[in-house]
């Protein structure tokens, strides 16, 4: 190998035409046999199974028996359906947007901070996403359990009314989010500190001797300095937080009364512990429209700040 | 003359503007601090609780007094865990695995990143974008047909993948695989083309490149990405609650849910204990290791 490159570099141009040629196929040939394990696993665990919940959502029960849209069809039908569309419309896009916001405003302020107290700071603020989502949603089940909610003691403490927090359908959701921005909020605001750090000081000190106040330094100066990143950022995260299963499962389980199913929780009941193989993988599947058009985005965002650089 | 007078009034302005300033200044940090301060306390609440409730006995759980203090704290919930043998193999499934798929994945990943940020090939850009694509389809996408595939494996060739823990060495890559190529493409392409023409020119082999220069320089992404690895496959949840359910096959997360929550008995200050420490080497990795462990999240735009 070695003594090929280094011979290959030795010849002349003119005459080397040839070897050149078999010196570009040979490193090709290498770089192949490098990247066909990626190949491999990206193949037999990633796309074919993608191709093959297709073809799953397309059989019947039993897997004997092609019955085209009719698991489709079956599912436009029920009701429970169309609640766990729009638990799940509902679920990503306002935890996303709760996420980027509590992300944004943290952010600024660790990025206030001095310089030396903000490693500290960022550190302690980080956690929740570092624990294990299964672990910390355990947590949360525990803080909000029925008969020993700790906020509870709290409310009564101060004098305000007790609530069933999963036992209501309106508050399981609104918990489910609530623990989604926890965990995943402080991704957010180590994205946007780092775009932070990048917007130049000297647009700041323009814009105050300008008169700009500390509202106007955002909206005009930061927000757009931001935008590649707040785009990119919160499309993965609604790819992330869509697909979601850990929070909704342990939490709720998909109740009360099947309230607060997302796609994930819903497809993972009606498959594993329904065993309605194609049903689950036709439920699954509608996650990928939404899934299809972020990656899009995502991707143009990515190539546009490779771009920029 | 004019200005001169200009010039002072700027300078006076200056200085009144900067007094202005530097009051502004304080306030907006006490209330940087004040809104910090709530903040880490809804971060750290969950966690937190966590550790009080592990501390607590049962008969003391079930009292009804304050549940933000621990009045007879015992370590009992942490012995009894420990001692039990179910725990342990939880604890040992989950190391071995997550410890596999670290290795297998790197090894696969930094060969495919060398191959596709250095040495082009036929498809080698598509494949790149590929990657990226792949690290998008989640792992909720793909349980299901993978399930299937895996029980018409069984039923043709009669090995049973279905309800053996070593099956998720076979399932995180998919994961980890897709993510930790993509980190190491754009740790290798930061990599200035002068090294490697030098290399090169000294009689250098891809490989000798490979691990002369590429790896030793890329050692800081290397490091985050073992730990995104190390992370991911820890964590997991869906994976093992969908393939494994005999007892002695599972790894700690879907162990401390199924196991220690028997129907509609919660033995609270187990679980806690058991999420704490199921929590634990990810947070001890992240204490020693933060800095990497935020430079692969800002450059990876990571899942989240």
């Amino acid at each position: 190998m070695a003594d090929v490159v280094a011979r290959d570099l030795r010849v002349p141009a003119r005459s080397g035409q040839l070897t050149l040629h078999k010196f570009a196929r040979r490193k090709s040939t290498i770089a192949f046999l490098m990247a066909l394990p990626l190949i491999t696993i990206v193949l037999c665990l990633v796309v074919y199974p993608a191709f093959y919940s297709i073809h799953l959502a397309t059989l019947n029960k039993s897997m004997q028996r092609f019955v085209g849209f009719g698991n489709f069809e079956f599912l436009f039908r029920r009701n429970t359906f169309w609640m766990v569309v729009e638990q799940s419309l509902l679920f990503a896009i306002t935890a996303v947007i709760f996420k980027a916001v509590v992300g944004f405003i943290v952010a600024h302020f660790v990025h206030n901070l001095p310089a030396q107290g903000q490693r500290k700071w960022r550190g302690m603020l980080l956690i929740p996403w570092v624990i294990p989502p299964a672990m910390s949603t355990l947590a949360w089940l525990w803080l909000f359990d029925p008969s020993y909610s700790a906020f509870n003691w709290v409310f009564a403490h101060l004098g305000m009314p007790q609530l069933a927090w999963l036992g209501n359908p309106y508050w399981a959701r609104f918990c489910v989010i609530l623990v989604n921005v926890w965990v995943g909020s402080p991704f957010f605001m180590i994205m946007y500190l780092a775009a932070l750090k990048s917007v130049p000081e000297q647009l700041h000190e323009a814009a105050a001797i300008d008169g700009a106040n500390w509202l106007q330094k955002i909206w005009y100066i930061n927000l757009p300095m931001m935008r590649n990143i707040i785009q990119i950022t919160a499309l993965f995260s609604l790819i992330v937080t869509f697909a979601n299963f850990d929070i909704v499962k342990i939490l709720t389980n998909g109740g009360p009364v099947d309230q607060t199913h997302v796609f994930a929780t819903w497809a993972f009941t009606l498959a594993i512990q329904g065993n309605d193989i194609p049903l689950g993988a036709s439920v699954s599947l509608f996650m990928a429209p939404i899934l299809a058009v972020a990656a899009f985005f995502i991707l143009r965002n990515v190539r546009r700040r490779g771009n920029e650089a | 003359m004019t200005t001169a007078t200009a010039e002072a009034t700027a300078g006076q302005a200056g200085r009144a503007r900067s007094g202005s300033i530097s009051r502004g200044r304080r306030r907006a940090l006490f209330w940087s601090y004040f809104f910090l301060i709530l903040f880490v306390i809804f971060f750290l609440t969950p966690p937190v609780y966590m550790f009080i409730t592990s501390l607590k006995s049962s008969a003391e759980i079930s009292a009804a007094t304050n549940p933000w203090w621990v009045y007879h704290p015992t370590l009992s919930n942490y012995i009894d865990l420990l001692t039990q043998n179910q725990f342990l193999i939880f604890f040992r499934n989950s190391a071995i695995v997550s410890v596999c798929v670290v290795s297998i994945t790197m090894v696969v990943s930094i060969f495919a990143a060398f191959a596709l940020a250095r040495m082009r090939f036929w498809g080698s850009a598509t494949l790149a974008t590929g990657v990226f694509l792949t690290y998008l389809i989640p792992e909720s996408l793909l349980f299901i047909p993978l399930f299937k595939t895996f029980a018409y494996i069984h039923d043709k060739t009669g090995i049973e993948l279905i309800n053996h823990w070593w099956v998720l060495i076979v399932l995180y890559p998919t994961l980890t695989v897709p993510f930790a190529t993509w980190l190491m493409i754009g740790y290798f392409s930061s990599i200035p083309k002068e090294l490697d023409e030098a290399a090169l020119i000294d009689g250098a082999g891809y490989m000798q490149m490979l691990t002369r220069i590429f790896i030793p320089v890329a050692i800081p992404g290397i490091i985050a990405a073992m730990i995104f690895t190390f992370t991911v496959s820890w964590a997991n949840f869906l994976y093992p609650l969908a393939f494994t359910t005999s007892a002695d096959q599972l790894v700690l997360p879907v162990g401390i849910v199924t196991t220690l929550i028997r129907g509609d008995v919660y033995a609270w200050g187990q679980i806690m204990t058991g999420a704490l420490l199921g929590a634990a080497p990810p947070l001890i990795i992240y204490a020693f290791l933060m800095d990497y462990y935020i430079s692969g999240l800002t450059a990876g735009a990571t899942k989240g």
